[in-house]
Order: C-alpha cells, then sequence, then structure tokens
C-alpha cells in the first residue's frame, strides 16, 4: 500500500484517528480498491467505528495488489505521529503511508515545512478483518443535523455522564441523561432536552421509540464531524439493536455503530424511573437469557470473551455467535481478547443484574470478579 | 554567622555584588539549567556561570555576562560558591514572577565569601525580602574537555524546529540517536520505542539550518534521559548550535534572548551512550 494525503486531508485523517481512540485502543488497518479504512472497536464490543478514506481522499492511492492485507496496532503508536493537530495544520504538507509487508511496519512520513522529514516506522500484527454486522438502510428511524446542533445539545450533559437516551416522535426528539438502575433516582440530576424536527436536517421516524447508548463515542465523532464540517446522521431501530452514527460526504464515510440497552433494561429501567412499572419485578436470572447479549455487534474477528474466564456465558456467546456471527474467529486475536470492562458492564450487566446479595448463582458471581478484575487490568494499563 | 540587615551599609564586605532590575533575567535562564539542586556558581569579572551536572555525563552551564547586570562588584578575580538551585529559584521567584510589563522585581546578591551565605535582597512595588541562603563547599565541575578544534561536526538551527521535534519525541525510546553527515541525511534525529522507531530529517538547505558543517559522517546515541533537561533551555531559545566531537561528545548551545533583548547562552554537554560488549 502507498497512499499521500495533501494539505487539510491531513487534518482530517489526523482527526479520525483521534475519533478512533476514543472508541478503542487499537486501529485496524485495511487498504482495499475501495479506498483505506479505518476500524476500531472498544473492548467489550458493543461499539464501532470505521472510516472509510476513498482513493479520490488522497493524492495518490495505490492498494495492495493482493487485497489480504489487514494489519492492527496500538492507536496511541499512530496518534503519536499525528499527536499536535495545531502543528498539522500549521507545518505538515503531505503525509504519506506506505505498508511494507516483509518488515511489518507500516511507514508514516509527514513532509513538514522547511524541508524536515518525520518519518515514523510503526510495527503492526496481522489480523482478520474486523466488521460489525449492520444494515443502517434498513433502520425505521432517520435523523440528519448539522454537527453544530449535536455539539450544542451534547454540551448540556455533564462530561461524566456515560449513557444517553434518545426518545423520538413524530415531530420531536428527547434526550435525556440515562440514570442506572441501582441509583438513588432521588438523588439523580436529570437533564432533559427536546429539539424539534424543524432543527433537523432530515427527519424520518418511523416508529416512536426510545433507545439508549453511550456518550462517549457519540461525542468521538462529533470532534470528528464538527471539523469536517459534515452533517451527523443517525439510524436506529428499537431498544437493543444498535444505533449507527453515520457521516459522509465525496470522499469519504465514517460508521459508528453502539450498540444500545435492551428493551427489558431499558424497560425496567424506565419503569423505575418514572415509578409505574408492571415489569419491574423481572426474574433476578434475566440475564442469563439474554437478549443483551444478541444485540451486541457482532463481529467477524472475534467472540465476546474466552471460556477461559468466563465459563457460564458461553452458552450465550455461542448463541449470539450462531445467530450473528459471520466468520470464525482468529485464534490469535482471541488470547488477547479482554473481558468485558465495568463500563460496559453497566450498560450491559449491571443495569439488569440484581443486588449481589440476591446472588444465589454461582456463574453469576463469577462474571461480577470478572468485571472487578478487568477494571483493574486496566488501570494498571 | 553575621546576619547583617543593613543592605544600605556599603559594600566593603561583600566579596561579590550583583544587581538586577528585573530578576527575570536571571531566573529565566536559570530555569533552563535546573534539573538537579546543586548548582556551582563562579563569578569572574566576565560575568556568572552557574553549573549543573548530573551522572557524571551530562553538565549544563549558564553564562550571564556582567553586562547584564545593572552592578556586577566583584573584589577577588574568581569568586566560587555551590548553593541550592531549587531553593534559590524558589527565592528569586518569591514575589510569584510576574510577567506583566512593568511590574518587575529587582534584585541584589551579595556573598560575603567562604562560609557566608547567599543574601538576596529582592524588591518589588516597595516591599523588600531578604533571602539567605547557605552556601555549600563548591565542587570541582567536570571537565568535558570539548575542544572546538576536535569538533566534527556542527549545525546551528532555529530553535523552533527543534522545539517541535523535541515535543514530539517518542519518550518511550531509551536513547535518541543523533546522525550528522555532510551527505544525506545530513541531520536526523531518531528514536526507538515500544510502536516503532521515528526519524527526523533537517536537510541541510532548510530555512532552519543557519550553518551546516559536517566534515564525516557520525552517529551516536545519547540517553533520552539526560537529554530531556535540555528541552528547558530549548523552550527559551532562539537558536541552537549543534555540535559533536571526534570522541561523539555532544554540545549544545543554546542562544537565549532576555526579556531586555539582551543575549545569553546556555551550554550542555553530554557524553555518548557507549555499547558495552557483552561477553
Amino acid at each position: 500500500m502507498d497512499c499521500v494525503a495533501t494539505g487539510g486531508n491531513v487534518k482530517v485523517l489526523a482527526k479520525a484517528i483521534h475519533s478512533l481512540s476514543r472508541i478503542g485502543e487499537e486501529l485496524y488497518l485495511e487498504p482495499t480498491e475501495d479506498g483505506l479504512t479505518l476500524r476500531a472497536v472498544n473492548s467489550s464490543r458493543s461499539a464501532f467505528a470505521c472510516f472509510l478514506m476513498t482513493p479520490l481522499f488522497f493524492q495518490r492511492y495505490q492498494a495492495p495488489p493482493d487485497q489480504a492485507l489487514r494489519c492492527k496496532m496500538p492507536i496511541k503508536s499512530v496518534q503519536t505521529v499525528f499527536r499536535s493537530l495545531s502543528s498539522l495544520e500549521r507545518s505538515v504538507e503531505k503525509c504519506r503511508i506506505e505498508m511494507n509487508t516483509e518488515q511489518s511496519r507500516l511507514r508514516i512520513t509527514l513532509h513538514c515545512k522547511h524541508g524536515l522529514l518525520k518519518t515514523h516506522n510503526l510495527s503492526f500484527q496481522d489480523c482478520e478483518s474486523l466488521q460489525a454486522v449492520f444494515d443502517k438502510d434498513s433502520c425505521t428511524n432517520m435523523l440528519r443535523a448539522q454537527p453544530r446542533l449535536w455539539v450544542d445539545t451534547v454540551l448540556h450533559f455533564p462530561p461524566s455522564l456515560e449513557e444517553v437516551s434518545v426518545s423520538v416522535s413524530s415531530d420531536r426528539v428527547w434526550l435525556r441523561n440515562h440514570v442506572e438502575d441501582d441509583a438513588d433516582s432521588s438523588k439523580a440530576m436529570m437533564t432533559e432536552l427536546c429539539l424539534s424536527s424543524e432543527e433537523f436536517d432530515h427527519f424520518a421516524i418511523g416508529s416512536q421509540t426510545s433507545i439508549t447508548f453511550c456518550l462517549k463515542e457519540l461525542r468521538g465523532l462529533l470532534v470528528f464531524a464538527e471539523t469536517a464540517g459534515l452533517p451527523i446522521s443517525m439510524y436506529f431501530d428499537e431498544p437493543g439493536s444498535p444505533v449507527v452514527l453515520s457521516v459522509s460526504d465525496s470522499v469519504l464515510e465514517a460508521n459508528f455503530v453502539l450498540a444500545t440497552l435492551s428493551e427489558d433494561a431499558h424497560q425496567r429501567n424506565h419503569n423505575n424511573n418514572k415509578a409505574d412499572g408492571p415489569r419491574a419485578g423481572l426474574p433476578p436470572d434475566d440475564f442469563m437469557c439474554d437478549d443483551i447479549d444478541s444485540y451486541l455487534i457482532a463481529m467477524e474477528t472475534s467472540d465476546l470473551a474466552g471460556p477461559s474466564y468466563e465459563p457460564q456465558p458461553q452458552s450465550s456467546s455461542t448463541n449470539h455467535k450462531s445467530r450473528l456471527l459471520s466468520e470464525e474467529e482468529d485464534e490469535e486475536e482471541e488470547s488477547v481478547e479482554r473481558p468485558p470492562n465495568k463500563k460496559f458492564c453497566s450498560l450491559f450487566f449491571g443495569s439488569v443484574l440484581p443486588a449481589s446479595s440476591q446472588l444465589t448463582n454461582q456463574t453469576v458471581q463469577s462474571q461480577e470478579v470478572l468485571a472487578s478484575d478487568s477494571e483493574d487490568e486496566r488501570q494498571s494499563d | 554567622m553575621p546576619l547583617s540587615t543593613q543592605p544600605q551599609s556599603g559594600n566593603d564586605e561583600y566579596v561579590l555584588v550583583a544587581s538586577l532590575d528585573n530578576v527575570r533575567n536571571l531566573s529565566n535562564i536559570l530555569k533552563a539549567i535546573s534539573f538537579k539542586d546543586h548548582a556551582i556558581f563562579n563569578a569572574t569579572q566576565n560575568g556568572l556561570k552557574v553549573t549543573v551536572e548530573e551522572s557524571k555525563c551530562l553538565q549544563a552551564n549558564a553564562f550571564i555576562q556582567a553586562e547584564i547586570f545593572q552592578e556586577f562588584t566583584l573584589k577577588e578575580d574568581v569568586v566560587g560558591f555551590q548553593v541550592n538551585l531549587t531553593v534559590l529559584l524558589d527565592c528569586l521567584t518569591i514575589f510569584g514572577g510576574s510577567t506583566v510589563p512593568g511590574v518587575s522585581t529587582a534584585l541584589r546578591m551579595c556573598y560575603n565569601g567562604y562560609g557566608y551565605p547567599l543574601t538576596l535582597f529582592l524588591e518589588e512595588g516597595g516591599v523588600v525580602t531578604v533571602c539567605k541562603i547557605n552556601t555549600q563547599e563548591p565542587e570541582e565541575p567536570l571537565d568535558f574537555d570539548f575542544c572546538s578544534t576536535n569538533v566534527t561536526n556542527k549545525v546551528i538551527l532555529q530553535s523552533d524546529s527543534l522545539k517541535e521535534a523535541f515535543s514530539e519525541l517518542d519518550m518511550t525510546s531509551e536513547i535518541l540517536q543523533l546522525t550528522m553527515s555532510p551527505s544525506h541525511p545530513y541531520f536526523r534525529l531518531s528514536t526507538f520505542g515500544n510502536s516503532g522507531n521515528a526519524h527526523y530529517d533537517y536537510p541541510k538547505d532548510s530555512d532552519m539550518m543557519e550553518l551546516f558543517q559536517c566534515t564525516k559522517t557520525q552517529t551516536n546515541r545519547y540517553k533520552m534521559s539526560l537529554l530531556k533537561p535540555s528541552t528547558k533551555a530549548l523552550a527559551l531559545s532562539c537558536k541552537v548550535s549543534v555540535r559533536t566531537d571526534t570522541r561523539g561528545f555532544l554540545s549544545l548551545q543554546y542562544l537565549v534572548r532576555n526579556d531586555d533583548g539582551q543575549i545569553c547562552f546556555v551550554e550542555y554537554y553530554c557524553s555518548p551512550d557507549e555499547e558495552v560488549d557483552e561477553e
């Protein structure tokens, strides 16, 4: 692979990498005939992001002759190359990306003002293709708005807020902060915003619904969309199926696929908050039967977690796999895979998991320990 | 120990008296070499030389010429003492080191000779602070024996171009490799870190390159941890001269312009990172 980006596109590329760094810790790079794809997935596989820079984005674009070139590398090392956006804007004239498969090196060369040449040779690993299974065109609901509107909206939520709920009706959109089930609702601060359909460039609601997803990734995309000045489209169905945030222009396309809280959990939550819950008394082992897992975004490369550290949910994983995965996984991938982090648990397990005192099931116990381990691991990173 | 609180009683008793209208002209340049507590002060008729060393491998010198001071009186040919640089800097910036134009701290620095403390009179807006810092037995600074006749390669660069490079250096690399050559790559900084390696190449005809005198291709490695403190000097400077001698020793000379537009120099010497043969 050999491609050259010039001028403002270097900054766009840098912003894309910064956005991806909010999703996961590794950057998956795949040059194809259609362009260069940059992808990332979070450790719990509940969020996936993909940028496609078409050949026209580059001044020169040469895809590898054999299509099987796929690699991944720590996103931090790529970020180092594009660390300072201001200096990129000020001094970088040209950016060349070459892939040397023999040495397993990705070479990024920045041609700067005054003849300064910065060459970074980054090591990478071969990997399988990473692709989330989603079909945004089949979604019943679609909203499109300028990045400014999204930025101004998100601004009202505190930076610590993890999840946001979006409810839609035929002519309005409500955004509110999502409060955990176990949180004391009397102490929680509720923030709610209502946007009229007129604020949106495109407003197509097929079914009135309410979905809850992580704000962090949306913020990541906003950083990109705002610099690029591109409208953001949001595609979604019912709670539990992924929401797709999409940005595109003639030379690039970005899709962020985020898991949403599933119906049951959401419903419970909603009911608890509103204190009118006919369904509040769900059985405690609700998460075992796991609608939730099935709504995880399926990745071709790997499963949720290996059996070695997650004995019980194996069945649900397999279940999930049979339903959604389309390709078998790469073993190496599995060995480096981590258990879901706590944040994810809060979204997918925490909200449906009863207080630990109620737990009688041993596997549920082990699940809990698992979550705290992964938290430790993350901290030690 | 005589604790004179009468600064106006005359300069007779002091072997060194140095006054500055703006203390920043001294404190800024000392900050550029403040990576260790112990600083050796050496005053001659030419001015003040302050030396800080690390691990017998790195030496930093700051030169403040006599002309920078409004008053610089020396009773002896050479006056030497050692003080804790961190303490001295804390004292010099005791009024907060304001950068507001028109507001400056005036300094009068006196030394009474061997065994006496270094006395600082600092005044800002009519408030005077007197600081006495105990002096220590002066150590003999290392002689790096870096002589201009042994210099093989020398370049002078505008600091801005190096500042960017140094701010982006991969700190996971233990060493910084410097290549200077009469042919390609001319002037190259390389790091070898966890994520791969990186090279920064400066062509010899760059606008940033003020002087390029390289006679021989030379590649030397220097400990990143040793070079790290020099970025403080780089940040202050407007030009930097990079020289290496036949032994691979590195000399970095920084031209620093103070608030009043006067020029001072800061110099760093660093020994190369020798590879020990594994037996």
